[in-house]
């Protein structure tokens, strides 16, 4: 019976290591992302020095399934751009006590933002911390225009996000890691290599150590947020990337940090440095 | 009163005679079924797109009725055949009465 027992366990494991070992194989081949036949995303690049752990970095669109892959081809197939759009009207309707919208100052329209994405979180002067996106937004909004803050994970915010994403599509991933920002930065690379919850995991332990291996039934990503606010089809909406990097946290059975925390903010900064190379590609469409 | 319905849709602009052509739709809509209670107990009315078309040139292309079951922001996609230059007329009906239109034009040649 003992042997017996050893014996299907070692065919099991034979069969996920051919299966782990097949998808290796197809990342990095010749597929190539080119939204609307005309943006060219980078899906993979050497990875940046500071990541000891990899050699390349890939977009999280290179382990999903072909159907998926197609769905973000293409904007009419993509169900993410219904927000962009819904996002989109709201940046030209006034709001707050100022009677201002977005467009009042921003007068190039959303279009202004192409390199938002790229360069986020990035150090802001005036009120001495790391700013992510969404931090940008409320400050217009509660500063300039006189209005209530969004919430950080609301479906107004994650439309914001995804439009300022959309926008800045193509553009190479560049975040500042060094100056007034490195402290922020590096408090997330501990955050990333610290092994959280019951199941003692860290983010590396995932995402840079057996990416392309099955979990459950799905291919790990290297868990790189440039395709982030991203679409999920499992959640039939918008996905923040704070959100994401909870319901990680959670998975390894793990009290998990608030979303808009600053122990989220300095672990976002530090993973989308983990991008710098790849395209800004949100919002993406992933399972 | 569904919000933030949107029509789209895709099609070629042009095309040679006799053509089969590819016709992508799509409304943003709740699609509520009827069938789901808020938070207090109480039913949250049925609310849906129940009725699209599409018609070349006064020809009818295709008649759907939609159900319930069909979930949010419906998409379809279906072909036809152009002989003729003209204009796709695409028609949502709605719960609420509301009619949402959309067109296409498409050169032949």
């Amino acid at each position: 019976m003992k042997t017996r027992t050893r014996l299907i366990g070692g065919t099991a494991g034979a069969l996920a290591l051919a299966a782990a070992g097949a998808v290796l194989a197809d990342i990095g081949d010749d597929d190539e992302l080119i939204i609307n036949g005309e943006i060219e995303i980078v899906t993979g690049a050497p990875a940046p020095d500071f990541v000891e752990g990899l050699s390349t970095i890939y977009s999280g669109w290179v382990f999903r399934s072909p159907e998926t892959q197609a769905m973000e081809q293409d904007d009419f197939e993509n169900p993410a751009m219904i927000y962009v759009d819904q996002a989109r009207e709201m940046f030209d309707t006034p709001m707050g006590s100022e009677g201002q919208s977005c467009s009042s100052c921003h007068e190039g329209g959303p279009e202004e933002f192409e390199m938002v994405r790229a360069t986020y979180p990035q150090w802001d002067e005036e009120h001495g911390e790391v700013q992510t996106v969404e931090m940008q937004v409320n400050e217009c909004l509660t500063e300039r225009m006189g209005a209530e803050p969004l919430d950080w994970n609301g479906q107004d915010m994650r439309n914001m996000t995804a439009l300022i994403s959309a926008v800045g599509r193509g553009q190479i991933v560049d975040v500042a890691i060094d100056g007034p920002a490195q402290s922020t930065w590096e408090q997330g690379e501990e955050l990333y290599y610290t092994r959280f919850g019951q199941l003692e995991l860290s983010c590396a332990s995932c995402h840079e150590q057996n990416y392309g291996n099955l979990i459950r039934a799905d291919h790990l990503s290297q868990g790189q947020i440039n395709g982030f606010p991203t679409y999920r089809l499992k959640d039939a909406n918008i996905v923040s990337i704070h959100n994401r990097f909870r319901g990680c946290i959670r998975d390894t059975r793990a009290e998990t940090f608030a979303i808009g925390s600053p122990e989220f903010i300095a672990l976002e900064l530090y993973v989308a440095s983990r991008g710098n190379g790849l395209s800004v590609e949100g919002p993406a469409v992933r399972n | 009163m569904a919000e933030n319905v949107t029509p789209r849709v895709r099609a070629p602009r042009e095309a040679a005679p006799g053509d089969v052509v590819s016709i992508r739709t799509l409304i943003s809509h709740p699609m509520e079924s009827g069938q789901r209670r808020d938070g207090d107990g109480n039913i949250i009315p049925r609310s849906i797109i129940n009725r699209f078309t599409c018609d070349f040139n006064g020809e009818n292309v295709i008649d759907v009725t939609l159900e319930p079951a069909i979930s949010t922001n419906p998409y379809f996609q279906f072909d036809a055949v152009v002989n003729e230059s003209g204009t796709f007329q695409f028609t949502w009906y709605d719960d609420d009465g509301s009619v949402y239109e959309e067109t296409a034009d498409i050169a032949v040649a």
